[in-house]
């Protein structure tokens, strides 16, 4: 195993972590808004980290920048999404959970 | 290097499975929504995981797709199918 | 046990256990909405499960279709139920029994549930005790793959060696729109325009939706994908765009839209008339042209399967306040 798979390793056990946690903060957290705030913690890092693990074990510049595309997408779709949801759940009066 | 990226796919699969639970308590259906769209981003890290390990370039595509199509199911649901008035109602 | 023997056994068998318990969960639930989005989620394993069988072409038109587009169809149904039911937030709830009061584990029907058992383990044993290097028609296929035009194998087979099971596919679904068609009106939404954030979506998504579409019709000829999938990618784009108030009716005349629904299926039939012309046999492509004519059927089957499947989004050809038509 060169350093590049070590580096790699980590990367993706670190990318696994964050994605166990969206799903705790999914189970565990008290309400809508701090549940969407644990999922697109899982979309950014946990996906993030796990794309450039795999980058970094890729030969192809081209699949590389298809990995890349994907995480960006997303991104994107991810983020707007917990924004429009947040908002509906606003506009619907969904309790904020109080300490 | 394979053994790695399978177990790592069958830890996701864990934690997908374990996000189910989610779904089935609610307790309203923006829940329901959230964890599908987990789902879907966890489905994608699971793919990418099983094309490194099993060397088949095409399950990129796949996970492509998903990428976009999840968007549009949570579309659908922010802009159709949420009830006006949400019920904190919870069953099963 | 080798480990990574161990951890495919446990990859797979995780699948399938899963599996079973959503859809029991999903067929069971009286929430309609906690059974749509079960059914996503069943969608989406399943997709895994192509995967794991090695079969990525279906697990790309599974992910499309079955994790993507039928979550909003379904969505979108639920939606135009509730507007129909007396009371909007019970079918949510659960309060009303939509799906009848026999859902429950503790009633089950005994006969439908014996045929079933009898049936899955007939299965279950024919195919446990089929030869575990069983190649099917692997060979067959492989062999003529030089003369088909293609490199990829599914493509060969869908397009050339069975195009004409191709055909009869599309008249199929063109009769499925049909028939949602003669079901009555589609429901005119008043989208309020979209906010800003589902406008950007919308503007940066269709685009990319688009390009993937082209993407994986061309890359079909030598790698999964191929008209199907390609065509029910572009399908989500139409219904990303309507999902999206985006007002595009009012300018595309009838014509054209039917023109386009259309394309696939004539596309085939033309080229089965012309086939038989020339060569004497149905569908019997001359393998110089092979490729390039795989390509041209395939590009008119991907624009009426998108077609065709935003418009079973749309549900409906006219509105029922009927002041537009589709």
């Amino acid at each position: 195993m060169t350093i590049i798979d070590y580096i790699s390793v980590i990367l993706l056990v670190a990318g696994a972590f964050f994605f166990l946690a969206g799903t705790l903060g999914l189970l565990r957290f008290p309400d809508v808004y701090t549940r969407l705030h644990a999922l697109t913690k899982a979309d950014n890092l946990g996906l993030g980290l796990t794309v450039t693990g795999l980058i970094l074990q890729l030969e192809s510049w081209l699949v590389a920048g298809k990995l890349l595309l994907i995480w960006i997408l997303i991104l994107l779709a991810g983020a707007s999404v917990a924004h429009l949801i947040a908002k509906g759940a606003l506009r619907r009066k969904v309790r904020l959970w109080k300490q | 290097m394979q053994t790695f990226y399978l177990a790592l796919a069958l830890f996701l699969l864990l934690s997908l499975v374990a996000g189910m639970w989610r779904i089935l308590r609610g307790p309203s259906a923006t829940d329901r929504m959230l964890a599908a769209q987990l789902f879907s981003t966890t489905a994608v890290a699971i793919l990418l995981l099983l094309a490194q390990a099993t060397g088949k370039p095409a399950f990129h595509d796949i996970a492509l797709v998903f990428a976009l199509l999840t968007a549009i199911t949570a579309v659908a649901f922010v802009q159709r199918a949420w009830p006006i008035k949400e019920d904190k109602h919870d069953d099963n | 046990m080798e480990t990574i023997n161990l951890l495919i056994w446990s990859l797979d068998s995780l699948l399938g256990l899963s599996l079973l318990w959503l859809a029991w969960r999903a067929l069971t639930t009286p929430d309609l909405f906690k059974a749509v989005v079960l059914f996503i989620a069943f969608g989406l394993l399943i997709t895994l499960v192509w995967v794991r069988l090695d079969a990525p072409d279906v697990a790309l038109a599974e992910a499309a279709i079955g994790a993507g587009l039928t979550g909003a169809l379904l969505l979108s149904a639920l939606a135009r139920l509730d507007s129909t039911h007396s009371d909007p937030a019970s079918v949510y709830s659960g309060k009303t029994r939509v799906n009848n009061e026999s859902a429950g584990p503790e009633s089950i029907h005994w006969w439908p549930f014996s045929l079933l058992v009898l049936v899955s383990s007939g299965l279950g044993f024919i195919i446990l005790s089929m030869p575990v290097a069983f190649m099917g028609l692997s060979p067959e296929v492989s062999d003529q793959l030089a003369n088909s035009g293609v490199e990829n194998p599914v493509t060969a087979v869908l397009l050339n060696f069975r195009a004409y099971d191709t055909l009869l596919e599309m008249v199929v679904l063109l009769i499925a729109l049909l028939g949602v068609w003669s079901l009555g009106g589609g429901v005119k939404h008043k989208e309020p325009f979209p906010g800003t954030v589902l406008d950007i979506l919308t503007r940066l998504l269709t685009p990319v939706l688009i390009l993937v579409s082209a993407y994986l019709l061309w890359v079909g000829a030598h790698a999964p994908g191929g008209a199907f999938q390609a065509g029910s990618v572009l399908g989500a784009a139409g219904v990303l765009l309507m999902l999206s108030g985006w007002q595009l009716q009012m300018n595309i005349p009838v014509l054209l839209i039917r023109l386009i629904l259309l394309a696939g299926p004539f596309a085939f039939i033309a080229m089965a008339v012309i086939t038989i012309m020339i060569e004497g046999q149905l569908l019997q492509f001359p393998v110089a042209q092979a490729g390039l004519l795989i390509l041209l059927l395939e590009t008119f089957a991907t624009l009426s399967i998108g077609a065709t499947l935003a418009a079973l989004f749309l549900g409906g050809q006219t509105w029922k306040n009927d002041e537009e038509s589709l």
